[in-house]
């Protein structure tokens, strides 16, 4: 179990910088996030594109945020964990035990939920019957690679991931990729490479196909794709893998009690608290009248959030406001040295 | 105003009346109408306002820019008359624009 003052569920931006905003008031905390990273939605879906409304930084990307984040949060010494997804929440007397699906449990006064609009999770094939071959034949991530040596292997999807899994596994599999359009995205260097690849016999590629549907009973023998022009065609095949993409799932975040208005969660305007005590709300996720979904308004809704936590953490003591630029605790818990 | 209609899943329809210079997804959201999530709220980052054009308004409308399709890659069953709501701006022309809803998002 482990103890400290504030769990932060989400490590985008906005909890990012809500770590710094504990760590200047002198409260601990951690993080739990998803992805297998740090950065949320700037890392996961725009690395490499321009933001230029940060105030102060005329222009930067997603990584370059995310970098700058972290760094500034370096004094604090946050521990981070990553590639887990918090389950479970209850409380015990004045206390919050919060349990996350690898088994990971933590004790806190409070939560703050910066989950953007939720954990990301593999978008899989929209044929409900497949879940039972999921991990088996159908796979939407790959752990090792080795169960597809020797064997037929069908990918569906058109981006890099897609991509890059076809040239991988065609030195040892024989690869079927399929694809929705006749377009590939994905960098020119991987779509030149697969396209080499088909011409040399080594990757299949039909395009124009999604899957309809699959045949067998405990295994999967032969999926069946449908054309645009409504024709179908089988395909024996041992595996099939699906790249769509990476959606966002609110999750067991909803199980939980608190005020939902669509997939955000209410919050009053003065600490971002939702409708439970103790638990905070901010960034993409909360709701109030007048909120903008903009990365500089979850800085803010941190800055209040944290002070909001204080009094949870430290309920006999009173918080003293105070600037970074003038005071000597706050730049001591920073780590400066004059 | 334009008038859109949103057939949903179930066959129920809703038309309303979008303001010129909204987006369709804007008009589904701001009238509560369900099935258009706009997780990201108009960004063309998520695929959570993807709508089916009906046939004889899908080439009426503006192309899509370069990423839409790269995009729809990534929404619920996408197929050849697929677009993005949040990328289809409401003007006078697309007065009895018709749009069906997939049966979900994610």
């Amino acid at each position: 179990m482990i103890k400290t003052d504030t769990l932060i569920i989400g490590a985008g931006p906005v909890g990012l910088f809500c770590v710094h905003q504990l760590g200047i008031i002198g409260l601990k905390c951690e993080v739990v996030d998803n992805l297998d990273k740090i950065g949320g939605q700037c890392i996961e879906l725009y690395p490499d594109k321009p933001i230029y409304d940060i105030p102060a930084v005329p222009e930067c990307t997603g990584k370059d945020l995310t970098d700058k984040l972290i760094k500034q949060i370096k004094p604090f010494k946050t521990n981070f964990h990553l590639n887990e997804r918090v389950e479970e929440i209850k409380k015990i007397e004045k206390k919050w035990i919060v349990k996350t699906n690898k088994g990971t449990e933590f004790e806190v006064s409070s939560i703050i939920i910066a989950g953007g609009v939720g954990a990301f999770e593999p978008r899989k094939f929209p044929i409900k019957e497949l879940q039972k071959y999921e991990e088996k034949q159908i796979f939407y991530s790959i752990k090792d690679k080795k169960i597809f040596e020797e064997k037929t292997v069908t990918i569906f999807g058109g981006g890099d991931s897609a991509l890059d899994w076809a040239i991988e596994l065609s030195n040892k599999s024989r690869v079927i990729l399929v694809h929705r359009r006749d377009e590939f995205r994905g960098m020119q260097a991987s779509i030149d490479k697969v396209n080499n690849l088909n011409k040399e016999g080594k990757i299949e590629i039909l395009t124009k196909y999604q899957l309809a549907s699959v045949k067998g009973n405990e295994k999967i023998d032969k999926i069946v794709i449908k054309h645009d022009d409504n024709s179908f065609k089988e395909i024996k095949t041992d595996h099939i893998l699906g790249f769509f993409g990476l959606i966002m799932q609110l999750g067991p975040i909803a199980e939980w009690g608190l005020n939902l208005d669509k997939k955000n969660i209410p919050v009053n305007t003065e600490n971002f608290e939702t409708n439970k005590e103790g638990i905070f709300a901010i960034g993409d996720i909360c709701t109030y009248p007048g909120k903008l979904k903009l990365i500089l308004s979850g800085f803010h809704e941190g800055a209040l959030a944290a002070r909001g936590c204080f009094k949870y953490a430290r309920p006999d003591e009173k918080l003293r406001f105070e600037f970074t630029t003038t005071s000597k605790v706050a730049q001591e818990r920073l780590g400066i040295k004059k | 105003m334009p008038k859109i209609t949103y057939i949903q899943d179930d066959g129920k329809s809703n038309t309303i009346e979008v303001a010129n210079g909204l987006t369709v997804m804007e008009g589904a959201v701001q009238n509560n109408i369900p099935g258009i999530d706009a997780d990201c709220g108009g960004g063309m980052a998520c695929a959570t306002c993807h709508v089916y054009v009906k046939e004889e308004w899908f080439n009426r409308l503006p192309k899509k820019e370069d990423g839409e399709e790269d995009m729809i890659d990534m929404a619920y069953e996408p197929n050849k008359f697929s677009r993005l709501s949040c990328q289809i701006l409401v003007t006078e022309e697309l007065d009895g624009l018709v749009v069906s809803i997939p049966s979900k998002q994610v």
